[in-house]
């Protein structure tokens, strides 16, 4: 298939990208990597009228530390981010979910940014950007506002981000000494998106749960924080039967959908299943 | 219309695109290179990799206007001199085609694959292609004539992996 | 689990029973594809890489509504879209389109509904194409559909089979006046004796999932008109098919269209058809009088190219106590979409004389029921028939063996056909010529390390493993070399079952071998170069294989049914001997000797018993081409062709053994490892094979595991793109452990049998067969294919309910066990 006709505005600085955007009005689109979009596109699921393309605005591509947080720029793509050292030190959760993105080719395109604002609730990085508590860097003519990750994923594939802003990057916090992490993905083939996926961190500090962070993908119409999960296993002395008690209330508060891939009966049955593991994974690195 | 400047397998065209015209469809129809097909409209399939940069991509999730200032190469610019690139032979060498339509985005994939790995194990070769579907072989020659192309490209490492 | 190493198609010829290839002969040998130089390269000609000057492109406007009545089509306003030269609805071409044919009248009062190549008044799929345009560019033709307003009067979707028969419920076919497009049955045997007070009665119901083949290269089409010929390219199976149907629809006479099948992607039954696009196609050429061209896409295709598969399987078992099978009975009822397609009603049939598998047994019956429903039309996929066949007898026997506590191999041996009883008359009435089936088994036996693999099953079980182990067996046969025209004629299949090959030596002594079966991606440029190497006793370089033109190869019966090699490859072998015969005249006559006292070998005559050696072949075939001297009454040329009516069906078999591991917390199975030993008779090409199977094997795995097309209640299929259709890849499938026995096809003279499909039929019921054996203590007796973790994880679930475990730890709950983080990439 082919995309319908579109207007087209290549950016070559946030400044450019941000006026393009606010004067081509309510119905342009950011073009980032391209690898969620241009397949809506080509099925013609979505039409806009303008493109405004960040391809070339080379600022938005940095990793960089700022103090006790890495700024991933919006624009910097899968494949960098999995490898970047800085990412593998200081996140190793976002390099170890992003590996699990898709394909190479698709990596290769694909940008950290493009996926999280995309906000498909089958994809992987936004349940974990949740678990990190994330804050998304937003630009617009209006200036610049952070929106916390609790606030930004607002419905199925809604942000809170407006529709003349643009995500320059994303910060998120070192978690260093005594952290361990893990992205559990549920998936039937290896290309296809994930039918539940659990992003877990979990610090340990002699031999109990000091802190813990766990986000659920493909839970309902957003990614959900497991709350009840975090709030049993907080303080509580690190065991196998501890992780299950926890984990059985992996399902609270979410809104697990029915789809081709999987019941929410299912959905919910694997949360409990899934985050166990991924708890016992975490503890265990 | 936006122009770009691209360079394809070695031969730099400029050209006005419009900015829907997917990479793939400016390889085919513009250029005339045909050697790279369309499998799917998802970017599920991976029939249509080619390098960019050097680096994998779908053509046909890129808008050709993306590949401006870009080098691009496809499976027709592989090989030098008429003498076939290392993975192309072990694709035949190891039989790893039948009806072959997957096969110039294979070997793509698999070029990338090597160049961020050059020594990888069975499963590192599968999770690797995990992005190019095959319905002909299941993929067990495949693997074998990547794992014979890389023992062949570690042999002769003065041969540059990407053309 | 032994591993086959990247060389291993040597190796493998050395440890497997069977016969050696004579190093001096072509036939036996590995021979690197010829085929490969331009598909690695990209110097390909797919249809859609072709593009004569002035050609157009069409797309389609396509139903969105399972069923609906069309009441008006307005395509003024795509008219007008820029780059548009012309766009139709149905009723603009409804007196030229004719209906698409179906040429398999199974029964004498099937239904066959006429199938207009673009709606006029109904459509009756989500898919089915309602109007055209034609443009320049194709993405003119794309735009320029989304300005067609047609008005649709929704009607009821009839989605369910079991539904669709139900008296008073609504109608694909208002004028047929029922969804039962036929009943279709056979019996043979005393069925009540075989049946009354068995000992064991199995009952089982089965369901064959639809599928959606997939081939990777979409349907392409491309038409050029000359006056009044026409050129039609199209990405299809069947040129010579086509091209006899392309006339009967169109009235334009046969002579007069010639089909091009050039590179084509990939098939698996799927470019088995005579399609709308093709008979549309060529209608708009000689409308706009310049050449047009169709290229599907995916999402398209998944719509629009026939399903395969899609039935519903009742089946009953009569067995005595000691595993002895009486018999079967088989009730079907088979989907055949909205129309009969080429094939469409005779898909089911062509496994209604394999549901007996390899076993001896009194009785058997067959009933197969046709039904309508508002979905794409079903027709052929790899295997056709036979993989539903093969997969309900051999989940029966699995059953039949957990019933009796039987191991599940050992059952089999105590019903199937002894090799010392071949030829073996089934009670599905078909001859089995040879087999051996205990070899194959036992080979299979011993690469898959069976006893280690039960002790670890035991251990597990033992264990309350999160992780169980299951495994599979599949012990089948399958019809291949379709097929002997008198068979067909009594199946009253439209056409006979031959094939036809010619063979010319050139001039200058090289040979062209003109083959009707046409290839797309099987290999038979190598493989007939090959043959005919061998029998002329030239080089194989010496060979070209010419296919896939109705020009160049003016007769043919095309490739399906993994009939290629078992009749067009035999056409090609008599054709070379004919060659030789006609060149052994000249050769008397200059060597001055007696026809009776040549003897022909390495392709050099010579007098029998004489020292000195006599012509070449090409030495001869030059004389003939001169002509100077040559015998009275004998024509100057060497070419020869022959076409080869089988006279039996050829049964490849073999024993395929799968290890699945099941995660029973989520239901997730993984294949652990896989063994087949598949018996295809003498093999002219081990590459091209080994090949087959492994291709195969994915195929049939992947219904087993991951693909089924999916239909809403309202008949939307949901599965239109490769996102929601799962087609599996490398990192989805594991490593295959191949190898063969060797009983050779008593029915032709290379003693080959086939192997385009044995892989895909055997591999479905070896999967599903160890994904229940590998929960059955837990009491599950069945999953539904394809056996998605959610649908183990509610067959353990539904089990539990019916008996709980005493140890809750190994049940499906949250959180149990000790299985590791899996399932993370």
């Amino acid at each position: 298939m082919i995309p319908a006709t579109f207007e087209y505005v290549r950016a070559a600085s946030v400044e450019e990208a941000v006026r393009a955007l606010a004067s081509a009005g309510e119905d342009a689109k950011v073009l980032a990597g391209g690898q969620s979009l241009m397949p809506l596109l080509r099925l013609r699921l979505a039409y806009p009228d303008a493109l405004v393309d960040l391809d070339r605005v080379a600022e938005l591509r940095e990793i960089r530390e700022d103090g006790d947080h890495l700024v991933i720029g919006s624009m910097a793509t899968h494949h960098q981010v999995m490898r970047d050292p800085l990412v593998r030190r200081h996140a190793p959760l976002i390099a170890q979910a992003t590996a699990t993105v898709a394909d190479p080719a698709v990596r290769h395109r694909g940008t950290f940014g493009g996926s999280l604002a995309h906000a498909d609730p089958a994809g992987d990085l936004p349940a974990v950007a949740l678990a990190l508590d994330a804050v998304f860097l937003v630009r617009s003519r209006r200036g610049e506002r952070e929106i916390p990750a609790a606030d930004f994923f607002v419905d199925w594939m809604t942000t809170a981000m407006e529709p003349d802003e643009i995500m320059t990057g994303v910060r998120v916090p070192r978690l260093g000494e005594g952290w361990g992490f893990h992205y559990e993905k549920f998936h039937r083939t290896a290309q296809a998106w994930a039918i539940v996926g659990v992003a877990c961190a979990v610090r340990r500090e002699r031999g109990a749960i000091e802190d813990v962070r766990v986000a659920l993908t493909n839970m309902g119409p957003t990614p959900v924080r497991a709350t009840a999960v975090e709030r049993f296993a907080g303080g509580r002395s690190v065991s196998d039967d501890m992780f299950r008690a926890a984990s059985e209330r992996a399902a609270e508060g979410t809104g697990a959908p029915t789809d081709l891939h999987g019941s929410g009966e299912y959905r919910e049955h694997l949360a409990k299943v899934l985050t166990a593991r991924a708890l016992r994974a975490a503890a265990a690195t | 219309m936006p122009r770009i400047r691209v360079e394809v397998d070695g031969v730099p065209y400029d050209d006005d695109v419009e900015p829907r015209l997917l990479l793939v469809h400016y390889l085919r129809d513009r250029l005339g290179k045909v050697g790279t097909p369309v499998g799917c409209d998802t970017t599920n399939c991976g029939a249509c990799t080619v390098l960019m940069e050097g680096l994998s991509v779908k053509s046909c999730s890129v808008p050709a206007v993306q590949a401006d200032e870009r080098q691009v190469t496809t499976v027709e610019g592989l090989g030098m001199n008429g003498t076939p690139h290392p993975m192309q032979r072990a694709f035949h060498e190891a039989h790893a085609l039948q009806c072959g339509y997957c096969t110039p985005g294979m070997i793509m994939a698999a070029i990338d694959l090597l160049r961020e790995n050059p020594d990888p194990s069975d499963e590192e070769i599968r999770e690797g292609l995990e992005g190019n579907l095959c319905r002909c072989t299941g993929y067990q020659n495949i693997v074998r004539a990547v794992r014979a192309a890389a023992d062949e490209m570690r042999r002769q490492p003065e041969r540059e992996v990407t053309p | 689990m032994s591993e086959i190493s990247p060389e291993g198609l040597a190796e493998q010829a050395e440890r497997a029973p069977r016969s050696e290839p004579d190093p001096g002969r072509e036939v036996g040998q590995p021979r690197r594809r010829s085929e490969d130089a331009r598909l690695v390269s990209g110097r390909t000609r797919w249809t859609d890489n072709l593009n004569p000057a002035g050609t157009l492109h069409v797309a389609f406007l396509r139903s969105p509504h399972a069923h609906a009545r069309i009441t008006r089509v307005d395509v003024e306003a795509a008219r007008r879209v820029p780059g548009v030269v012309a766009a139709f609805g149905g009723a603009d071409l409804a007196e030229e389109q004719g209906s698409l044919p179906c040429a398999w009248t199974v029964t004498e009062d099937m239904k066959v509904p006429a199938h207009p190549p673009l709606a006029v008044t109904e459509a009756r799929y989500v898919g089915e194409p309602v109007a055209c345009v034609v443009a320049r560019h194709r993405y003119a033709a794309v735009d320029a559909l989304e300005e067609i307003d047609v008005d649709y009067e929704p009607l009821p979707a009839v989605v369910h089979m079991e539904e669709a028969l139900r008296e008073g419920g609504p109608l694909v076919h208002q004028e047929l006046e029922t969804n039962q497009a036929y009943r279709w049955v056979f019996e043979n045997g005393d069925l009540d004796a075989a049946f009354r007070d068995a000992p064991v009665l199995l009952e089982r119901r089965y369901v064959q999932q639809r599928l959606i083949p997939t081939a990777m290269e979409p349907r392409a089409v491309l038409c050029e008109p000359d006056g009044d010929d026409f050129t039609l390219y199209s990405a299809t199976q069947i040129p010579h098919i086509l091209r006899l149907m392309l006339a009967t629809v169109t009235q334009i006479p046969e002579h007069r269209i010639r089909v091009v099948a050039p590179d084509v992607g990939g098939g698996f039954g799927s470019k088995l058809q005579v399609y709308g696009e093709e008979v549309l196609c060529l209608l708009l050429a000689r409308r706009l009088g310049r050449p047009v061209k169709w290229t599907e896409s995916r999402s398209e295709g998944n719509m629009a190219t026939h399903h395969g598969r899609d039935q519903i399987q009742r089946l009953t078992l009569a067995a005595e106590r000691d595993g002895r099978v009486r018999g079967v009975k088989v009730d079907l009822l088979a989907d055949m979409g909205a129309y009969l397609m080429l094939v469409t009603p005779g898909i089911p049939l062509l496994g209604a004389f394999m549901f007996n598998g390899i076993y001896k047994m009194d009785a058997y019956s067959f009933t197969c029921t046709g039904v309508f429903t508002t979905k794409t039309p079903t027709d052929a996929y790899r295997g056709a028939g036979r993989p539903e066949a093969t997969f309900a007898i051999e989940r029966l026997m699995d059953e039949l063996a957990a019933e009796l506590g039987l191991d599940p191999i050992e059952v089999r041996r105590r019903n199937w056909i002894g090799h010392g009883e071949f030829p073996y008359e089934t009670v599905a009435g078909l001859t089995y010529d040879s087999g051996n089936y205990e070899a194959a088994t036992d080979r299979a036996l011993a690469l898959f390390e069976y006893d280690k693999l039960r002790a670890e099953q035991a251990d597990r079980r033992e264990r309350r493993d999160v992780v169980q182990l299951g495994i599979g067996v599949s012990t089948y046969t399958e019809m291949c070399g379709l097929a002997p025209s008198r068979v067909l004629g009594s199946l009253a299949y439209g056409a006979g079952g031959w094939e036809h090959a010619s063979v010319r030596i050139l001039p200058s002594g090289k040979i062209e071998v003109v083959t009707g079966s046409s290839a797309h991606g099987q290999g038979h440029e190598t493989a007939w170069a090959q043959i005919a190497a061998d029998r002329l006793g030239v080089p194989f370089e010496d060979v070209k294989v010419l296919h896939g033109d109705t020009a160049v190869a003016p007769k043919g019966m095309d490739t399906y049914g993994s009939r290629s090699l078992a009749v067009g490859g035999i056409a090609l072998y008599q054709a070379c001997d004919r060659v030789v015969d006609k060149a052994r005249r000249v050769a008397a006559h200059l060597m001055e000797a007696s026809e009776q006292d040549l003897e022909f070998s390495g392709g050099r005559f010579a007098v029998r018993g004489a020292a000195a050696e006599g012509p070449s072949i090409q030495e001869v075939a030059l004389a003939a081409f001169a002509a100077h001297d040559l015998p009275d009454g004998v024509e100057p040329s060497l070419d020869a062709d022959a076409t080869f009516d089988p006279g039996n069906f050829s049964f490849p078999h073999g024993t395929h053994l799968c290890a699945v591991e099941v995660d029973t917390e989520t239901g997730r199975t993984r294949i652990r490892s896989y063994v087949a030993v598949d018996d295809v008779g003498h093999v002219v090409n081990p590459l091209i094979v080994e090949g087959q199977v492994h291709g195969g094997l994915a195929q049939g795995i992947a219904q087993a595991l991951y693909e089924e097309a999916v239909y809403d209640a309202d008949g939307n299929l949901t599965t239109t793109t490769m996102a929601d259709y799962l087609v599996p890849s490398a990192a989805d499938l594991p490593e295959f452990v191949t190898d063969r026995t060797e009983t050779p096809a008593t029915s032709n003279p290379l003693g080959v049998k086939g192997v385009g499909e044995a892989g895909t039929i055997a591999s479905t019921p070896a999967v599903v067969n160890a994904i229940v054996d590998a929960l059955r203590h837990h009491g599950v007796t069945d999953v539904p294919m394809p056996c998605t973790p959610e649908r183990v994880w509610r067959a353990l679930r539904e089990a539990f309910r019916e008996d709980p475990d005493p140890n809750p730890s190994a049940a499906p709950g949250a959180g149990g066990g000790l299985g590791s983080a899996g399932g993370a990439r």
